[in-house]
């Protein structure tokens, strides 16, 4: 009874006060506010002569990847840094929020982000699991997400559904990377025969496969095609099944947990000491090195080329160092970099600001604006956005682990790289 | 005992359908082995090596399981946390070796260079046990079964995260001894010494652990704990000593299987210790939870089931990507054991007021 | 004069009471906890998330010397019980002292990740080495403040303590109050900037905050005895008049609620029915029933991909039926699954149970994530595109990867109510829960529930008793399994695709541990739990990083203090109550 008493006054209290709320009265299309009338199909976001600019960032944070959302993250904020934190003469203000790497993750970070209705724009996720999971809460709110990590083929691909319309991605699409790392194999190594390995996630799974597909059209053979188990410590069966069908090279395009087992355990299986080993952007990272030990030296490794990079790459890693010490964590700083900045484009192009400061955003122009972008002159190279939403320069590269010193990682050293440079 | 027409034909469904199920399992296991030693695939060197890695994997299945069967013996209580206790010893001996090996220690001694950390690992594994017990699970004897489950999952999630905070999320990979790399050969055929290493090192520690509960004071004080409290107490035994000095014994068992895992797979992070912690209960069940040589027996076949099994039967039944369902294989066998033999391979050895 | 030993006691007590809080301060820092929760705000520009959880720390230890000293000394005054406080106090913050004065020499940060600059000039209030006598005079200062609290009398101290805990607490949760009522815009919006900051609460936020609980709870405790009284008195009559007046109000709350509170809110309430759904059912096989099922996620699974293939648009979907028609299907391919899992291990028992059924999930996992059945599962790349629900008429399947459009039960030409958002699938998930635990809470009354608990209980007496243990039990996984597929089908739904990872054995234990946390066998217990272990992790999503590690720590404290439970049924209150008679637990 006590209990009861306690929990029906607390309701009762609360009940007062959403009574008193009634209805959500956001900015509704047509709805005027002094001078500025929205007209836009999605409404607008309105932010007030004293309020900050807001964008949020969303994308693995925690967990065993949270590298690979730390590392956009990073990029979002130095891109904040070059405007002098400022848009409009307004702060900018950065919230993010953690998606875990998951489809459920992504779903409720993408349904708290579509729950504040003064987000005028979104950069993420990181990893394609959580797109799939968040991206149709965040259409449905009116926002637009530019993801500068998600790699998978079909989040941009012409049939990917309506619930598609508010994602675009500066990211590659894995249907290039496979397709390079398998003539990479073919033409520069000269390798005929391959095996690889995934590890169940969707990425490293779809990735494989397109290597596979791309390899066999060369002329090339696949021997096997494994698979292990995510939290798989014992890669040593696996690879001797592997050894038994006599490869030379080996892809496992996993994450860094599988990629450091298979790497260490690796040649102390008979028949795979001289068998070329090659991942992807998944353990492209100093963790790889940490985890993976003194057998790493020699891996090759794919990913976006940095030399290819058409914009003030050097000059990023500057502002990277000095504001975090160290060298960068992952693959897609510079691509978070150029989402955020297609962003801001975007935003300078279609809001509309009054003498106080008020600040207007159409959402559905924002959303226009960001799908024209064209030629823009971002880090990763020229870029122009697709009706689909891709606006990735895809160029790849593959690069050869120097030594196994996770502080001495800097792929874009001039003098001395690690991991080095080696195709195209 | 009422028994209807309906209630006989359902018992009948029963048994023929656990029947079926038995019968299915034997035949695939047998029809694939056969399939897959005439497809030809591995050579005679391969299918050998299949059951050393098994073995060793097995040897710190068993390791782990020690811990898990002590205690359930003595408080019928699955000790969720242990798989974590693991992971404890492991860093430990990482943070040592990594130190020794940094100042050339390991290089000139490489047997201390071994022993230390194996040391350091059991050390501060008991350490963390001995907190946990004081802690978590020491104010909740007598209370129903379940309180003491939760309270030692609670201590499981406790244990990973603040490992994870503390030390980072990332994996460290576990410096190499030099003098441990490559093979001996035996008998004709080339072990990896590390593995000749950890199997040796397994056998010592689990037959030091025998003796110790079958020819010391303490081990009879558990013994006589493990059959009857109360009685155990009247007959002038320090029931909660006992129980203390059991977590410890397991607690060290586990924190060396930390170093000889981190020697073999070479790398380590914080939630390394939560699947071997399930396989090493499955193990123990396995041999008949309680039983001491049940452990290690368990830990050895579910170790060389899961190396061997995938090219195995699975290979040989035409499944593609056998390696992913290698834990399918542990998982059935369990199932399976526990149809076929419910108190496990070896029996088990508790009282008869079970669950 | 005092006794001489028990002087030497007392100081030794508060001592080694103040080493233990600072041992507690130590781990926080290093687990990162601290300079994580220094960027959080409790009262902008006054005191941080961090600040405030070490000083209350110190205070914690200087409370608690002082009740020891008060124990231990035959005649304790305010004055030894202060000192005791000081000590306490001195020495919890003693260890970090020394923390950040080794930490300046030697840098020990390749062990302790968190060990950073950052961390000690969040400590020495940005002042560096040098200023480090602030902690220990700070950790004196709180210790003092936490024992003369003790000589305050009860009507003051506890209105005080009410209100700091609920400045606290809503700290915590302020980025959730301030959005919900930034969007209502208007009168809302101005008071939610005036009393919310960014990061935290405002000045003029937390003193209203503080002077309102403080009023509150000092008017309860004087005057609450006296309404609970009046109530109790009142004619039987207006007692149920008053309890309708409640129910309304609460089904009002219910409806109106998603309208509010945005997608967001909606959807950790969806969660929270779910796994609510998921601790129905385990609560028949383990709160009735006894049988402790790890592998619960199993039947979760099977209902989420039962729906998933008989809906979805994509590849691997087959019928294209509609969600309502897939919903009873999901539940019945549920129920059969329990039978088939339950008939082997129908001899296995207590924890042979739990770790055969572990297995099971496992397996039903792997299976389904594997390549091996992927041109039937997906594999890893699951299914996805999952036709949502409509409420009128669903057009006909055209192509694969295009949804099927809704239209209007009354005019085809106009689109009808497809229930997309988190906020509509609320209502779906609110009202399954609602059924399931009015179908749970008639079962326990039933013949089949009493069966239920008498297998419990012992199962060969219930056996002597006639009761058919082989039907018994394959009734508690079939209808178990039924509530977990529904909560599958609705989380299916929900999130649009299913992925294998999504059913890892981590759900299976969260549902075990809200069930004993909420109550074993108590219906109410297991919403109660689901609230406290999956709700508020997931509305503190800015401390998600340490949410498991908080996790795991409410789950050992919990058992230790109440291991009955938060909500328990009257029998387990009963027998744990007689269990304890003769021991000398709280």
């Amino acid at each position: 009874m006590k209990r009861l008493s306690v929990l029906l006054s607390l309701l009762i209290l609360a009940s007062l006060a959403l009574a008193a709320c009634g209805p959500a009265a956001t900015q509704a299309p047509g709805g005027s506010t002094s001078g500025y009338e929205c007209t836009d199909p999605l409404g607008c976001v309105k932010i007030g002569p004293s309020d900050p600019v807001h964008i949020a960032f969303w994308g693995v944070l925690s967990g065993a990847d949270s590298t690979l959302g730390e590392d956009s993250k990073r990029g979002v904020e130095i891109a904040i840094d070059d405007k002098g934190g400022k848009l409009f003469g307004h702060d900018i203000l950065l919230t993010s929020e953690d998606a875990g790497c998951t489809p459920e993750g992504g779903a409720t970070a993408a349904s708290k982000l579509a729950t504040d209705t003064s987000i005028v724009g979104l950069v993420g996720s990181t990893c394609s699991d959580e797109t799939a999971g968040g991206i149709a809460a965040i259409t449905k709110a009116g926002l637009t997400t530019i993801s500068p990590a998600n790699t998978r083929p079909s989040l941009t691909s012409p049939d990917r559904g309506p619930d598609y319309d508010g994602y675009l991605r500066t990211a590659h699409s894995d249907a290039f990377q496979g397709k390079a790392v398998a003539e990479f194999a073919y033409n520069f190594l000269g390798v005929r025969k391959a095996a690889t390995i995934h590890d169940g996630s969707v990425y490293a799974q779809a990735l494989q496969q397109v290597f596979v597909d791309n390899f066999k059209e060369l002329g090339g053979e696949i021997v096997a095609q494994e698979a292990v188990a995510k939290d798989a410590t014992d890669m040593k069966p696996v690879l001797t099944t592997i050894a038994a069908k006599g490869p030379e090279f080996l892809y496992y395009p996993v994450f860094v947990a599988a990629g450091g087992f298979i790497t260490a355990q690796v040649r102390d299986v008979p028949g795979m000491e001289n068998v070329k080993l090659a991942g992807s952007d998944g353990i492209f990272s100093p963790d790889f090195l940490k985890s993976a030990g003194p057998n790493v030296v020699g891996v090759y490794l794919s990913s976006p080329d940095f030399s290819a990079f058409t914009g003030d790459y050097a000059g990023f890693l500057e502002k990277h160092k000095a504001k975090y010490g160290g060298s960068t964590l992952s693959t897609f700083h510079a691509h978070a970099y150029d989402a955020a900045n297609i962003l801001f484009a975007a935003l300078e192009k279609v809001a509309v600001q009054e003498a106080d400061g008020t600040i207007y955003v159409p959402r559905k122009a924002l959303r226009d604006a960001v799908y024209a972008t064209k030629d823009f002159a971002g880090i990763t190279g020229n870029l122009s956005c697709s009706p689909t939403g891709d606006c990735g320069a895809p160029v790849i590269a593959v690069y050869q682990v120097q030594s196994d010193d996770p502080a001495s990682w800097n792929p874009a050293d001039a003098a001395n790289p690690n991991p080095k440079k080696v195709w195209p | 005992m009422r028994t209807s027409i309906s209630e006989r034909a359902l018992d009948a469904i029963v048994s023929g359908v656990l029947w079926g199920f038995r019968i299915l399992i034997v035949l695939a296991i047998i029809i694939g082995t056969v399939l897959a030693i005439r497809a030809g695939t591995y050579t005679r060197a391969q299918w050998i090596d299949f059951v050393i890695f098994g073995v060793a994997q097995g040897s710190i299945y068993a390791l782990i399981a020690l811990g898990y069967t002590m205690v359930y013996g003595i408080l019928r209580m699955i000790n969720f946390a242990h798989g974590d206790i693991f992971m404890t010893g492991a860093f430990g001996a990482y943070f040592t070796a990594t130190w020794l090996t940094k100042i050339g220690f390991t290089d000139r001694y490489p047997v201390l260079g071994l022993m230390i950390p194996i040391l350091v690992a059991m050390i501060i594994a008991t350490l963390i046990a001995m907190l946990v017990e004081r802690i978590a699970y020491r104010p909740l004897r007598g209370a129903p079964r379940l309180v003491p489950l939760i309270s030692a999952i609670g201590a499981s999630f406790f244990l990973e995260y603040s490992f994870r905070g503390i030390f980072g999320p990332g994996k460290y990979a576990y410096p190499p001894i030099n003098a441990l790399e490559g093979e001996w050969v035996v008998l004709g055929i080339g072990i990896l010494k590390v593995h000749v290493v950890v199997m040796v090192a397994a056998g010592i520690m689990m037959a030091l652990l025998y003796t110790l509960v079958m020819y010391t004071k303490v081990g009879k004080a558990m013994r006589a704990v493990s059959e009857n409290q109360d009685t155990a107490a009247l007959m002038g035994i320090d029931v909660n000593k006992t129980i203390v000095s059991t977590f410890a014994i397991g607690a060290a068992m586990a924190g060396a299987a930390g170093v000889l895992f981190s020697l073999v797979y070479r790398q380590i992070d914080w939630f390394m210790g939560f699947t071997p912690g399930i396989k090493a209960f499955t193990a123990a069940v396995l041999g008949g939870i309680g039983n001491i040589p049940g452990a290690m027996v368990g830990g050895l076949v579910l170790g060389v089931f899961e190396s061997v099994g995938p090219s195995l039967f699975l290979e040989g039944l035409g499944i593609i990507r056998p390696y992913q369902l290698k834990d399918v294989i542990a998982y059935t066998m369990l199932v399976m054991i526990l149809l076929f033999r419910p108190s496990g391979i070896l029996g088990e050895r508790l009282t008869k007021q079970k669950a | 004069m005092m006794n001489n030993t028990n002087k030497e006691n007392s100081l030794w007590a508060a001592i080694k009471i103040g080493l233990l809080g600072g041992a507690v301060a130590l781990f926080i820092s290093l687990v990162g906890m601290a300079e994580v929760f220094s960027k959080r705000d409790v009262v902008e520009k006054t005191m941080t998330l961090g600040q405030f959880v070490l000083l209350a720390i110190s205070v914690a230890s200087g409370l608690l010397a002082a009740r020891r000293t008060a124990a231990l000394l035959d005649k304790p005054n305010t004055a030894s019980q202060a000192a005791a406080g000081l000590i306490a106090g001195f020495f919890s913050a003693a260890i970090l002292t020394l923390f950040v004065i080794i930490g300046a020499k030697i840098n020990i940060r390749t062990v302790f990740l968190n060990a950073s600059p950052g961390l000690y000039s969040m400590l020495t209030l940005n002042q560096g080495v040098s200023g480090v006598w602030i902690l220990p005079a700070a950790g004196a200062v709180s210790g003092l403040l936490g024992a003369l609290s003790l000589s305050l009398p009860n009507a003051v101290r506890r209105p005080l303590f009410h209100a700091i805990l609920f400045i606290f607490f809503m700290a915590l949760f302020s980025g959730l109050f301030r959005v919900v009522m930034i969007n209502q815009s208007g009168f809302w919006e101005k008071t939610a900037k005036y009393l919310f900051s960014q990061t935290g609460m405002t000045r003029p936020g937390a003193a209203i905050f503080f002077a309102l609980v403080v009023a509150i709870s000092a008017f309860w405790s004087a005057k609450g005895q006296a309404i609970k009284t009046n109530v109790a008195n009142l004619p039987k009559g207006r007692q149920i008049g008053l309890r309708v007046i409640a129910f309304a109000v609460i089904a009002f709350i219910a409806l109106g609620l998603p309208l509010v509170s945005g997608a967001f809110i909606a959807q950790v309430i969806v969660i929270v029915a779910l796994f609510i759904l998921m601790g129905l059912g385990l609560n028949i096989t383990l709160g009735f029933a006894g049988l402790l099922d790890l592998g619960f996620v199993a039947f979760y699974a099977i209902g989420a991909y039962t729906v998933g293939l008989l809906t979805s648009y994509g590849q691997y979907g087959l019928q294209h039926i509609s969600f309502w028609a897939a919903i009873p299907l999901a539940v019945l391919v549920a129920m059969a699954a329990g039978f088939t899992l339950g008939l082997p291990v129908l001899g296995v028992r207590g924890d042979y149970l739990a770790i055969a059924t572990l297995g099971f999930g496992e397996i039903v996992r792997l299976l389904a994530g594997s390549d091996f059945l992927a041109k039937y599962f997906g594999g890893p790349q699951g299914i996805i595109g999952i036709q949502k629900p409509c409420i009128g008429v669903l057009g006909e399947f055209t192509k694969v990867d295009v949804p099927r459009v809704c239209y209007s039960l009354f005019d085809a030409a106009k689109p009808g109510i497809e229930l997309s958002t988190p906020q509509s699938i609320y209502y779906i998930a609110v009202a399954s829960a609602i059924l399931i635990a009015f179908v749970s809470w008639r079962l326990r009354e039933s013949r089949l529930g009493r069966a239920w608990m008498a297998i419990r209980e012992d199962e060969d007496v219930a056996e002597a008793l006639g009761v058919n243990l082989i039907q018994t039990k394959l009734l508690a996984y079939m209808l178990g399994a039924a509530m977990a597929g529904l909560g599958g089908a609705i989380f299916a739904t929900l999130i649009g695709s299913i992925f294998a990872t999504s059913m890892q054995l981590i759900v299976s234990i969260n549902v075990a541990s809200l069930i004993i946390v909420g109550g074993m066998g108590s219906i109410p217990g297991v919403i109660v739990g689901a609230i406290a272990l999956i709700g508020l992790p997931e509305l503190l999503r800015e401390v998600s990083e340490f949410r498991y590690l908080l996790y795991g720590a409410t789950l050992i404290i919990m058992m230790l203090a109440k291991p009955e439970g938060l909500w328990p049924s009257k029998t387990t209150q009963r027998e744990l109550h007689h269990l304890d008679a003769g021991t000398s637990a709280e």
